[in-house]
């Protein structure tokens, strides 16, 4: 039964409870940084990253930590796990850390980190609630690739950089913010059609 | 084990604890990555001046100019045979649309401008980030390549100059030129003791 249901909770990010396509969670990001879909997956993975880091150390932590103090915890937790991110990024990947910019320390205040803290980690075993911030990282990493590659294909004719089309027939606008929330919906319409069959 | 209980003395003991903690972890994490952070800094300078000048054989003694806000630093460069063959400014701009603009614009010794490179810079990605080669595309008004900012009027047309600003990015275009006319003036106001001192080392400060 317990593998059974790890491989579940693992699984839950991916389709039944994706953040961005079901669970409509961390739409800043989603929106701003899926322009390509490098930059999409690179988004994404960062935030797996510390989705991973804080609901491990979350859990670990969820009995020591008083009931009443638990958000400012968390977020002192996430926090870190996301400037380690950051100076890591900035050490070690310079270019990357230039296009995403600002987004960065932005996952600190990603609604997806605290919801799962918050609904998951708190509640579960440390095994557990990693599969979880594993599972729903990679799902929004998924989401962001898609919706970057989406994008990018339709606003440049390039995928993960490679030219498909020429520039000229790209869409502006699916580069700008209403191709993002255009290209968002679609998805989402198409997904919700893909759980119910 | 049960849950803490939300006692006074709990919630500022775990607090204090976790933030102790946290503080400790970024503290090895920064000093673990300063190092990597600089040289990638220093590397991406020294690219970006061969980036933008033409040709040269060595550069002189960075030269710092503080105007004001702005901090400028020119680098000079010279061909093998010390002869001047023009200077990368690097200057920074705090009027973008989010934080501080870093760029370094090279100058030939006539004062055109040969080429750009962006530094540092958080506008909005997919609008302002554009300005890392709008400026640099041949295509209606927008570059400024070839230009020397004594002929030319460097600023958006709708500013009454000439150069088209990057679409829906106005304000970052603007303070990207500024920096471009900022970093001529320093250019300009070195040039003579840079001609006269092709070898020396000059700092002002």
């Amino acid at each position: 039964m317990s593998k059974n249901s790890n491989l579940k909770v693992f699984l839950n990010g991916f389709i039944n409870e994706n953040p961005t396509f079901v669970l409509i969670l961390g739409m800043c990001p989603t929106l701003a940084t899926t322009s390509s879909a490098i930059n999409g997956l690179s988004m994404g993975l960062a935030t797996t990253f510390v989705l991973l880091g804080s609901n491990l150390v979350i859990s670990l932590l969820k009995n020591i930590i008083p009931d009443n103090v638990r958000i400012p915890a968390y977020v002192v937790v996430i926090a870190t796990f996301v400037s380690v991110v950051e100076m890591s990024m900035q050490a070690y990947l310079p270019a990357l850390y230039d296009s995403l910019g600002i987004f960065i320390p932005l996952i600190v205040v990603n609604c997806i980190v605290l919801g799962r803290a918050e609904a998951f980690a708190a509640k579960n075993t440390v095994l557990k609630s990693s599969l979880d911030g594993l599972g729903m990282g990679l799902g929004f990493s998924m989401a962001l690739t898609m919706l970057g590659t989406i994008r990018e294909i339709l606003g440049t004719g390039k995928a993960f950089g490679l030219t498909l089309f020429p520039d000229k027939y790209g869409m502006l606008i699916f580069v700008l913010a209403p191709g993002a929330f255009i290209a968002l919906g679609y998805l989402i319409a198409v997904m919700s059609k893909l759980k119910k069959a | 084990m049960a849950q803490l209980e939300s006692s006074f003395k709990n919630m500022v003991l775990v607090l204090s604890g976790i933030a102790l903690f946290a503080a400790g972890t970024l503290a090895s994490m920064y000093e673990f990555t300063k190092a990597p952070i600089a040289a990638s800094k220093v590397a991406k300078q020294q690219n970006a001046i061969k980036e933008v000048l033409p040709a040269f054989d060595h550069l002189g003694e960075p030269v710092k100019i503080a105007d004001g806000n702005e901090n400028m630093v020119v680098h000079k460069a010279f061909d093998a045979k010390n002869e001047f063959v023009g200077a990368a400014v690097e200057t920074s701009s705090n009027n973008g649309f989010a934080g501080k603009i870093v760029i370094m614009v090279g100058f030939d010794k006539e004062g055109s401008i040969v080429n750009y490179s962006v530094l540092e810079q958080k506008e909005t990605p997919g609008l302002g980030t554009k300005m890392l080669d709008w400026f640099k595309t041949n295509k209606g008004n927008q570059s400024i390549i070839g230009k020397n900012p004594a002929i030319a009027n460097l600023t958006v047309s709708k500013d009454g100059g000439e150069v088209d600003a990057i679409t829906a990015s106005t304000i970052s275009s603007r303070a990207f030129l500024f920096s471009v006319r900022n970093a001529y003036h320093a250019f300009v106001s070195n040039k003579d003791e840079v001609v006269a001192t092709a070898n020396d080392t000059i700092q002002i400060n």
